[in-house]
């Protein structure tokens, strides 16, 4: 693999072949090829090497929900906890270590107190698990390589005479930070597991999350749908528990192969009714445009919950009760919908901060709507916006018997049509914050035509500027 | 009493007697009280009195409803007149709006505020869009079963043939044993006089209609131009002009005048009787 870098094809990445011939990443291609003529190259591909770092951390969501990207190619997990589902952590470094040869990869892992402490481990010593007293120890043994600092730094440590991280830490710490920056001594401490960061999770953790192992992968999809509904009657009494209910139910299908297919279910109110998050994903599972593809079978199911709210019990008296049960069962049609045809299809609309009337009110999911009053429009008057817009709006041929009068008849969709009323000018002028300083100003008419259609007409820009005005339709009346 | 008379006075046989208590009794319960209070359990009102002395009182909740436009051209009035309709039907309650997605070009995408300034509480509207009929239908049949739901509107480009007579028994159905009031906007169907086969109580064509003009030539509240093509136990093939007042949310009819009044105010509710047109004017459109 190579890359380009300082104005240099260089090497990236090396099997082990090359390893073997004694090059290694970093070398100029050029000097590479004059030592081992027959060597083959390919662009090095950083976001692919990401993805497929991300779909490894994935998999890894099998061995604890917090897993992290330590890239370029290493992955962090923080395991405190869950252990002992795999047999202790000796178990779960040689259930992993595993599973990645299985997959196919050749992978080296450490279990250690401190995320920066396993990874030093991970690279410069053999595989293992490491309590705090040994993770001290076996770091003040590694090479200072394992500080992974810049080649200068390195070089300049090793001639003053040190050689592993023990070296280092037996120092005043103030000498390094004088000579290599005050963030040196920091990795120090790191490293020998006297500070302590935790990693960031690539995703929260939930607060409810129940799953199931198999020792057979499974395939049939409706005994995948049965364990979703014994995991989903576990969360309920989690959550019932807890009082609470869930917003979000998020099912995770871990395939043989190392493939996890994630699907999640949203709800308009807290839940934790199985049936109803039974039929939910049912629904969603019968309308993945892309079906779940079991393949070899899948080796896990978890169901985690990572929105839950309080769940108001109900009580009150018997009017509101029957209120609070007509919406409850609106949001269960409203979730279903959602869950079938997507959050973008099922809308509610909202005021928009903004006078265009474009971005005067807003279609948003039901489920990001949020309650609020409309004023109500004026006593008397007819609608002063149409019912639909178009977006964007459709170029029209007007005839307008002076420039600034309003149109006399326009041509739409090769049909032409007499105006008998109008309305207007009103003009509005769009935010230039929005459409640049650029953009003119809109003059809008209310029209009906003769057969007593009602259309909203724009005229963009003025007669008196250079470019000549164009019009268009925005909008129907009804 | 008096509107009554005026209807003898017009020379009515004695046999549409009947008729002719309810329209006057329609005429003075809206009157009372705008005609907002005739909702009941099993029916809502339009109204406009003669309306619904035709209809017997209203139309029925619970069941499917059919707003036809021949024409795309068409769709704003029968969008706005099935809409108007849902209101009436839902008084308050939650409504639904299904739509298809090659709607969006056609007539362009719904828009909040014209939904306010047509009368739409915005937060008790659900509007659901699905890629085809079938994904309509399926989410109209999905609402028609959810008790809580005032009213939901489905609305389906052309005769697809997902929406079948089956289709709309289901719908029928669904919609008798919740007790939500559906209505099936029909955009395109032509001009055929034999719509498609439904189980529909009422079909209702909706034409545009001119308004009456506001000062300076300025274009009035929405009117449409409606034919009741079939009522289930009822007359038909009867056409009216009715306006959408907003502020009141009701239909009346509208008699054709050449002198426009100058503003929006409550048109003339003939009190003396005066139904007919005004002999020698033409209705235009």
């Amino acid at each position: 693999m190579v890359e380009k870098k300082n104005n240099a094809q260089r090497l990236y990445a090396l099997n082990p072949a090359a390893w073997d011939h004694g090059l290694a990443p970093g070398l100029a291609l050029a000097d590479a090829r004059a030592r081992l003529p027959q060597l083959r190259v390919a662009d090095a591909d950083r976001r692919a090497d990401r993805e497929l770092l991300l779909v490894l951390a994935a998999h890894c969501e099998l061995y604890t929900p917090l897993t992290a990207l330590d890239e370029p190619h290493g992955l962090v997990l923080d395991v405190t906890g869950c252990a002992h589902l795999f047999g202790g952590e000796a178990g779960l470094l040689s259930v992993a270590l595993h599973d990645m040869a299985a997959l196919g990869f050749s992978a080296r892992a450490a279990l250690a107190p401190t995320p920066d402490g396993a990874r030093a481990l991970a690279r410069f010593s053999p595989d293992g698990v490491f309590s705090p007293a040994e993770a001290a120890e076996a770091v003040a043994r590694l090479p200072l390589a394992a500080l992974e600092v810049e080649e200068d730094s390195l070089r300049a440590l090793s001639r003053a005479g040190l050689k592993t991280i023990g070296d280092l830490a037996s120092r005043p710490s103030r000498a390094f930070a004088a000579r290599f920056g005050a963030d040196f001594p920091r990795k120090i401490e790191c490293l020998l597991g006297r500070e302590d960061l935790r990693i960031t999770p690539l995703r929260p953790p939930p607060d409810c999350m129940v799953e199931r192992h198999f020792a057979e992968p499974l395939e049939q999809s409706d005994s995948i749908e049965a364990v979703l509904s014994d995991l989903i009657q576990e969360a309920k009494t989690f959550l019932e528990r807890r009082g609470q209910g869930g917003r979000l139910f998020e099912a995770s299908f871990f395939r043989a192969d190392g493939v996890v297919r994630r699907l999640s279910v949203e709800t308009l109110r807290p839940t934790r009714d199985p049936k109803i998050l039974v039929r939910l994903f049912h629904e969603k599972l019968e309308s993945l445009a892309d079906p779940l593809d079991p393949g070899f079978g899948f080796d896990a199911l978890r169901l985690a919950v990572p929105r839950v709210e309080n769940f108001e019990s109900a009580q009150g008296d018997f009017v509101a009760l029957e209120a609070r049960e007509a919406e409850q069962e609106l949001s269960e049609l409203l979730d279903r919908l959602t869950t079938r045809f997507g959050r973008a299809r099922v809308l509610r609309f909202m005021q928009g901060d903004a006078h265009e009337p474009e971005r005067e009110s807003l279609a948003v999911p039901v489920a990001a709507a949020v309650a609020e009053t409309w004023s109500s429009p004026p006593d008397g008057e007819p609608p002063a916006r149409p019912l639909t817009l178009f977006d964007p709006p459709q170029p029209v041929d007007v005839v307008a018997l002076a420039p600034d009068s309003p149109p006399a008849r326009f041509r739409w969709r090769r049909k032409m049509h007499e105006i008998l009323r109008a309305e207007g000018p009103e003009r509005i002028a769009p935010d230039w914050s929005v459409f640049g300083m650029r953009e003119p100003a809109r003059d809008y008419y209310r029209v009906e035509d003769v057969e007593g259609r009602r259309f909203w007409l724009f005229r963009r820009g003025l007669y008196e500027s250079d470019d000549q005005p164009r019009w268009f339709l925005h909008g129907l009346f009804a | 009493m008096h509107a009554i008379n005026a209807w003898r006075g017009g020379g009515a046989p004695c046999a549409k007697d009947l008729a002719a208590l309810r329209l006057a009794l329609a005429r003075i319960e809206a009157r009372r009280d705008g005609g907002s209070q005739m909702a009941s359990r099993e029916h809502f009102s339009l109204g406009a009195p003669e309306v619904d002395a035709v209809l017997g009182g209203g139309l029925n909740r619970a069941c499917l409803h059919e707003v036809l436009a021949p024409r795309g051209a068409d769709w704003s009035a029968a969008a706005g007149f099935g809409l108007a309709l849902a209101l009436r039907a839902a008084s308050g309650r939650p409504v639904l709006w299904a739509r298809q997605d090659f709607l969006e070009s056609e007539t362009g995408r719904l828009n909040g505020v014209g939904l306010v300034e047509f009368g739409v509480d915005p937060a008790a509207l659900s509007l659901v869009r699905g890629r085809d009929a079938e994904a309509v239908l399926r989410a109209g049949v999905d609402a028609a079963r959810c008790k809580s739901l005032g009213v939901a509107l489905i609305e389906i480009f052309g005769a697809p043939r997902a929406l079948d007579l089956t289709a709309t028994l289901r719908l029928a159905r669904s919609a008798e044993s919740s007790g939500v009031t559906l209505f099936l906007l029909r955009i395109c169907v032509g001009e055929m006089t034999r719509a498609p086969p439904s189980a529909a109580v009422s079909r209702w064509r909706a034409r545009a209609q001119n308004s009456q003009a506001l000062l300076a030539n300025a274009p009035g509240a929405p009117r449409f131009s409606v034919t009741l093509l079939r009522h289930r136990g009822g007359a038909a093939d009867r056409s009216w002009r009715l306006e959408w007042q907003r502020d009141r949310g009701f239909f009346c009819e509208t008699a054709e005048t050449r002198h426009a009044a100058l503003s929006g105010s409550f048109p003339a509710l003939p009190a003396d009787g005066a139904l007919a047109l005004p002999s020698g004017q033409r209705r235009a459109g």
